[in-house]
């Protein structure tokens, strides 16, 4: 299985970068959110973030909270997550990371999820709502299972900060792209392009930058300076109107990793 | 070290800051704010002009024998009357201290939570006295179980958002208010309204509340000579809680009762007990008690009383729990508000129905201790807000009545 460092570095060598795509398990129901995350993979998706349904996601917007809360409503749990995982790697060749705010991970022990993840063929986690400075258990479980563990960078970051972020990390650095949450944006913000440079600067192995993508165009523009461009809440909608919607719309934003020079 | 001097961001095993990284300059930014303003002289003697002539501190302590005679009490009982503060409660002084510091960090826009509207109000009133744009979320549910308060906030000229997501409770009005911080926080500074959420809010909110009870610790030196033997609050979020017990934490022979929203039952899946029945987690910022399921998704509460219709609460009262220095209980939506009617008439006093739930709670402690004991009751609040609840609950509004 390819890790997902590698796979950025893969995608950076033979296009313009990677494209990292996001969808809730569970969303619509189970099948159909594994469904999903294999015809994105196909579709030219080169890393699946997986989001976990949790009560009360303050970093997401309206299209992401309405879908994890449909799948909590139908009875959503984290087992399922794993679940999802065994299934989506065993038809594509994709790196899974989980996106999941942190208490789910703490109920479940931390050491426990670590294992089930590794288990069911998962890389890491993207952990939002979890700064390293509050991460005692899980750069130790992390250490131990070679999970990834993507930390966020804001453009309100210090420089103290962002050293820490980026010798925390592994896979990644999500970065975001502007204040703010989940969701489309018409522009994505210039503080992107400068907060990629200001991790440059600190080593940072791969930088990918969300919240907000929305296009192709959107992805080409962000793969201009960063390693990877992330799309969540434009997939999700695409979700709404089906499988095949959402693969059509994942291979439409897939032309924006190609390399236009 | 004394237990007073607790500042955060850890009590224990609890606190801490679980927020997106885009906050954590901002929390940083607070955190020194209010660490410059504490060694500030000019900062308090501003604060305490305002708490003096605006806010009406300090607050009077109120002997209540009629009440101690109806509910056949053995002890004497106290209210420490926050009910009798500019705007209702004890909201006010915290918001007061947090508008200061938006202004000594130069921010122009505020926004707020609010459950029963307490905080929504006090922070509407600040914004107004200070010149600030102001926005509330409050759960849907709130704005209607509480409409008398959504009038209030628009009147004093703060827009009131509905947040219809979730539980539509105060927790949702949280997820909404830092969502709003998350996007806007170079501009925005977020006045939170109890003693929960991510560092520096439970320390410095409990910072702002503790003139409560060191006044009251005065007070009832003053008056009996003594300390009280308990010391009797309400807890949601815990923030009045926090403000009575603080100045009493090193005396060892003063017991501290918290009394949580037992809704219709601890047993029953309605309450929002949160220390009573829920476990460790995190929710909103920090590492707390939580009503939460196996996976970790947090339960929805209930109570009767809006303001403490929360599923979480402090860290610094999980502590107090955990090494016992309080004692946590549960009491129902119907002793709140029996102890409510009680109180209304036999002592001329209309409590808020959060503030009911402590004067539940000193009634059993009252078969509990002796006539040579006192109980210290935090009156948080006033009940005007909560006259549309209470004239469903005891039928006090005659059908088809309107107001002319």
């Amino acid at each position: 299985m390819t890790g997902v460092s590698e796979r950025i570095i893969q995608r950076n060598a033979d296009a313009a970068g990677a494209l990292i795509g996001y969808l809730p398990v569970g969303f619509p129901d189970l099948d159909r959110s594994v469904d999903a995350a294999v015809a994105i993979a196909e579709s030219g998706v080169d890393v699946i973030e997986l989001g976990i349904p949790y009560s009360d996601p303050v970093m997401d917007g309206p299209v992401i909270q309405a879908a994890t809360q449909r799948a909590l409503n139908a009875g959503f749990h984290v087992s399922d997550t794993f679940e999802a995982i065994r299934r989506i790697t065993a038809q594509v060749d994709v790196p899974v990371l989980v996106m999941t705010y942190w208490n789910l991970v703490r109920q479940r022990g931390v050491d426990r999820f670590a294992d089930e993840l590794l288990e069911s063929g998962g890389s890491g986690l993207i952990t939002p709502d979890l700064i390293p400075d509050e991460a005692g258990d899980w750069l130790a479980a992390s250490e131990r299972t070679g999970l990834d563990r993507v930390f966020l960078a804001a453009p309100s970051s210090t420089d103290a900060r962002l050293d820490t972020v980026v010798s925390e990390s592994r896979g990644f650095v999500y970065t975001v792209s502007t204040m703010g949450i989940t969701g489309a944006r018409s522009d994505v913000d210039s503080a992107a392009r400068t907060l990629v440079g200001r991790l440059r600067a600190h080593g940072v192995e791969n930088a990918c930058v969300g919240l907000g993508i929305s296009t192709a165009e959107q992805v080409a523009q962000v793969l201009e300076y960063a390693d990877g461009a992330i799309v969540g809440s434009a997939l999700v909608s695409a979700l709404e109107r089906g499988v095949d919607e959402v693969a059509r719309v994942a291979a439409e934003l897939a032309t924006g990793t190609a390399r236009t020079s | 070290m004394a237990l007073r001097d607790e500042t955060g961001p850890y009590f224990g095993d609890f606190g801490g800051r679980y927020v997106p990284e885009s906050l954590v300059a901002a929390l940083d930014e607070l955190t020194l704010a209010w660490e410059d303003a504490k060694a500030d002289p000019a900062f308090h003697s501003e604060l305490d002009e305002l708490l003096d002539n605006y806010v009406g501190r300090p607050s009077r302590l109120t002997e209540v024998p009629r009440f101690q005679q109806a509910v056949g009490s053995r002890p004497r009982i106290f209210l420490k009357r926050e009910d009798l503060n500019h705007t209702g409660s004890h909201k006010i002084n915290n918001v007061l201290g947090q508008a200061l510091l938006t202004k000594r960090i130069g921010k122009t826009r505020v926004i707020a939570e609010t459950g029963a509207g307490q905080h929504g109000v006090a922070t509407a009133t600040a914004a107004a006295l200070f010149g600030l744009d102001c926005v509330v979320y409050m759960g849907e549910v709130d704005t209607e179980r509480q409409a008398l308060n959504v009038a209030r906030m628009r009147l004093l000229g703060a827009e009131v958002v509905a947040v219809k997501a979730g539980s539509r409770t105060l927790k949702d009005a949280i997820n909404d208010a830092m969502r709003d911080w998350v996007t806007n926080v170079e501009t925005t500074n977020y006045i939170f309204g109890t003693v929960a959420g991510p560092h520096p809010f439970p320390a410095m909110v409990r910072d702002l509340q503790k003139v409560v009870g060191e006044e009251a610790r005065e007070q009832m030196l003053a008056r009996t000579g003594a300390l009280p033997t308990a010391v009797a609050a309400c807890v949601g979020g815990g923030s009045n809680a926090i403000g009575i017990f603080h100045a009493f934490l090193d005396d060892p022979g003063v017991a501290l009762f918290g009394f949580e929203a037992g809704g219709e039952g601890v047993d029953t899946p309605r309450h929002a007990a949160t220390i009573t029945k829920g476990r460790p987690g995190v929710l909103h910022g920090t590492n707390s008690f939580l009503l939460q399921d196996e996976d970790g998704q947090t339960i929805e509460s209930h109570s009767i009383s809006a303001g403490l219709d929360y599923p979480g609460v402090g860290p610094e009262h999980a502590w107090l729990a955990d090494t016992g220095r309080a004692s946590y209980r549960a009491v129902t939506d119907a002793e709140a508000m029996d102890a409510l009617l009680t109180l209304s008439r036999s002592e001329g006093i209309i409590p808020a129905i959060e503030s009911a739930h402590a004067l539940a709670g000193a009634i059993r402690l009252g078969q509990e201790l002796g006539e040579d004991d006192t109980v210290l009751v935090s009156l948080s609040g006033r009940g005007d807000k909560d006259m549309t609840t209470a004239g469903e609950y005891f039928r006090l509004i005659d059908e088809g009545a309107t107001q002319s």
